[in-house]
């Protein structure tokens, strides 16, 4: 497990990209991530992937976290990496996603560059176990 | 009631009391001691606590007829029609919609020759946001939860070979809702049919939309316009058509209890008749086509007081603010049925057991129709399949278990009553509450409503992921590690039909008359900055070949469209 910096808190920018409306989901996570003592900037929904991207960026994110449950993965999926590049986000940022998504439409989303995919059912804590190991170290001072 | 059944009544009590006392001291407490129950104490999903057991006790004070009384009559507690099921049973609605209208037309067909006559249409995002299929906004969504409708062209195909004139058709649209049905209804006269004779349902709630599932456009002060606008041309020209169905369901689903559920759609049915009244409707003109849709959650007790609750409630509200002549105006006619997040993608057939309970708690309750769930709704769309067993669940329903025989089969259970008035109670109290804040718009504006199904989705998701409340082989008796269930076949839209979509869409522009359609719109934006009634522009405009996105991008230049960040 990768030590962290005890000051830095894990960055995340959370958000909802697409004409979607069910947000029961992501805001239960976020939440739940803040009460894990992560920094969590909840964007909202009907986000495009552009306004999502440029949120990461200028608030140099650690971690990226939306949801889909309108069958728009895979368009918008790749679309948000594509923008979060075109943007010049961090290396190491991660993107993480959850939903509703067909377990074979999983292996686009990561060859796309997302790090891991939380389906229904799967206890919060653990996606806090996945962020907290797998999240990118605070560069010190930030 | 009478002295002498009053007094006879309270010695009744007396004894009662005296037994209850004597079971406690002799039989319950050495069992007690013994063996303690398996929980210090039990508590519903909605956070009423549950005694150990129900008696005449629990229902002192309460008058039957006042509080009960009789189908078909007020407070509509039992139901709302004197027969109910012996007479007519309820609508078996399939919610169906996927990809280009001529997919889900075979899709209809399929249900309907499985001996349905009732449809509910599922449209994608883009129609129920007002973009067209070829708008950039669009990309990824079209055809992806619901079929993509564009224009009346879509209708046209959407109900080809299908006799609209005998199908109850119902549509899951809201703040596009005005528009939808305008091409309906357009197409139903092209096709030469008497507007008198459709029958269906536009949910066509757009405050829901505010504070759970989100498809809102505008504004709410033109929202709630346009909402009138449809309410009032159908009182005048479509008049078997349900204008709107008051959804409680979608706050359900964003997190919600039972008692918000009730207390918040009414709240809302409050704005809608008071919006409605200033329009210059009488109540009777239009409440009658009101209806209203609540979910079937888990709690199989506490869902069918719910409903029992809701129609006590409503028809108590409408008495006190809107004096109603007409005894229809305050029957609260439910339609209901499965939520998603009762169900889980571990072991989806599970799914078949949890839809049929709910398809129990929509008959136990008495509601007038029912929508079942696919069980392979935590995946995708239902496959063909699952929409089968979907439907085949509510026949078993129907024909198979005999709860269909007499009305309101739990009415009079100790528990149910119970339960039934601690509901009525507590969402009045909400109801009261929202009064005291200036009522349910300015209670959205605040963030309250949000706030407070917020707190209730997060609390619930704790006691899931402390197995406090359990979703089998989700948080309690796991697969064995190597052992988990089958994948199950799962539904895809085609990503061609899109392209195919916007195609058909490009050859509509090309062939319509540009003028025509350029002055339609214009004719549109003058309007909408006035305050004539909208419905009759579009259904005019519907036939000049003009399209949703088309239509909304005028609205959306009048009106601007809704900030969730900023109050409205």
């Amino acid at each position: 497990m990768q030590a962290k910096d005890p000051q830095g808190k894990i960055r995340i920018i959370a958000g909802k990209p697409g004409l979607d409306g069910h947000d029961r989901g992501i805001k239960v996570v976020t939440r739940a991530l803040r009460d894990a003592g992560m920094e969590v900037i909840y964007l909202g929904m009907r986000l495009s992937v552009d306004q999502i991207a440029s949120a990461a960026v200028d608030e140099d994110a650690d971690v990226v976290a939306v949801n889909f449950a309108a069958a728009d993965h895979l368009q918008l999926g790749p679309d948000l990496m594509q923008a979060l590049r075109a943007r010049g986000c961090r290396e190491d940022l991660m993107v993480v996603a959850g939903g509703i998504i067909p377990d074979e439409d999983i292996p686009a989303l990561k060859a796309a560059g997302m790090s891991e995919i939380f389906l229904p059912g799967t206890p919060i804590e653990k996606i806090i176990a996945y962020i907290e190991k797998n999240a990118p170290r605070r560069s010190v001072g930030a | 009631m009478s002295d002498s059944a009053t007094s006879t009544a309270a010695s009744g009590s007396a004894n009662l009391a005296e037994a209850m006392k004597r079971w406690h001291e002799q039989t319950l407490a050495p069992v007690l001691k013994k063996s303690p129950e398996r929980k210090a104490e039990f508590i519903s999903e909605a956070n009423i606590p549950i005694k150990r057991l129900y008696t005449p006790a629990d229902l002192a004070g309460r008058d039957y007829e006042r509080d009960l009384g009789f189908p078909g009559q007020a407070p509509f507690t039992r139901g709302v029609y004197p027969t109910m099921y012996r007479g007519r049973l309820w609508t078996i609605r399939p919610y169906s919609g996927f990809g280009t209208p001529q997919e889900t037309n075979q899709r209809f067909k399929y249900l309907l020759g499985l001996n349905e006559k009732a449809l509910t249409i599922a449209f994608d995002l883009p129609s129920q946001i007002g973009y067209d299929s070829d708008a950039p906004q669009a990309k990824g969504s079209v055809g992806k939860v619901g079929v993509a409708i564009d224009s009346i062209e879509d209708m046209h195909a959407l109900f080809d070979g299908i006799p609209v004139q005998d199908v109850s058709v119902a549509m899951t649209i809201n703040a596009t809702a005005p528009i939808i049905l305008a091409f309906y209804l357009a197409m139903a006269q092209e096709r030469g049919i008497d507007l008198g004779v459709l029958q269906g349902t536009t949910q066509n709630d757009i405050l829901k939309e505010y504070v759970a599932r989100g498809t809102y456009i505008f504004p709410v002060r033109p929202s709630l316009r346009l909402t009138t606008d449809l309410i009032e041309h159908c009182f005048h020209h479509v008049p078997k058509w349900n204008t709107l169905s008051i959804t409680g369901v979608h706050m359900r689903e964003a997190g919600a209890t039972a008692v918000q559920e009730v207390a918040f759609a009414l709240a809302h049915a409050i704005v809608y008749i008071e919006s409605a009244l200033e329009r210059g409707l009488d109540v009777d003109e239009f409440a009658p086509r009101l209806s209203y849709s609540l979910g079937c959650y888990r709690d199989l007790f506490e869902e069918v007081a719910k409903f029992r609750a809701a129609r006590r409630l409503f028809t108590r509200v409408m008495q006190e603010r809107f004096q109603p002549k007409d005894p229809r105006s305050a029957m609260f006619r439910i339609y209901c049925g499965t939520l998603g997040s009762t169900l889980t993608r571990q072991e989806p057939e599970n799914n078949i057991v949890r839809i049929a309970m709910h398809a129990l708690i929509g008959a136990l309750g008495g509601a007038q129709a029912i929508f079942t769930a696919g069980l392979d709704e935590a995946f995708a769309l239902p496959t063909e399949r699952a929409a089968k067993i979907a439907l085949r669940t509510q026949q078993m329903m129907v024909d198979e278990f005999g709860i269909t025989n007499t009305i309101d089969p739990l009415g009079g259970s100790y528990y149910v009553e119970s339960l039934t008035n601690e509901i009525e109670e507590r969402a009045a109290a909400i109801l009261q509450q929202i009064d005291e804040m200036g009522g349910m718009i300015a209670a959205h504006e605040s963030g309250w409503v949000q706030q407070a199904i917020e707190e209730s989705s997060y609390a619930f998701q704790q006691k899931v992921e402390s197995a406090e409340h359990v979703f089998v082989a989700m948080n309690k008796y796991l697969p064995q590690e190597g052992r988990e269930a089958d994948p199950i076949e799962t539904f895809r839209v085609d990503d061609s039909l899109e392209k195919a979509q916007c195609e058909r869409l490009a050859l509509l522009r090309q062939r319509r008359d540009a003028d025509r359609a350029a002055a339609m719109l214009e004719r549109i934006e003058q309007a909408a900055r006035g305050s004539d009634n909208l419905m009759p522009l579009f259904i005019e405009a519907a036939k000049a070949r003009v399209t949703l996105g088309e239509i909304c991008g005028v609205l959306r230049r009048c009106w601007g469209v809704h900030n969730p960040m900023q109050s409205y």
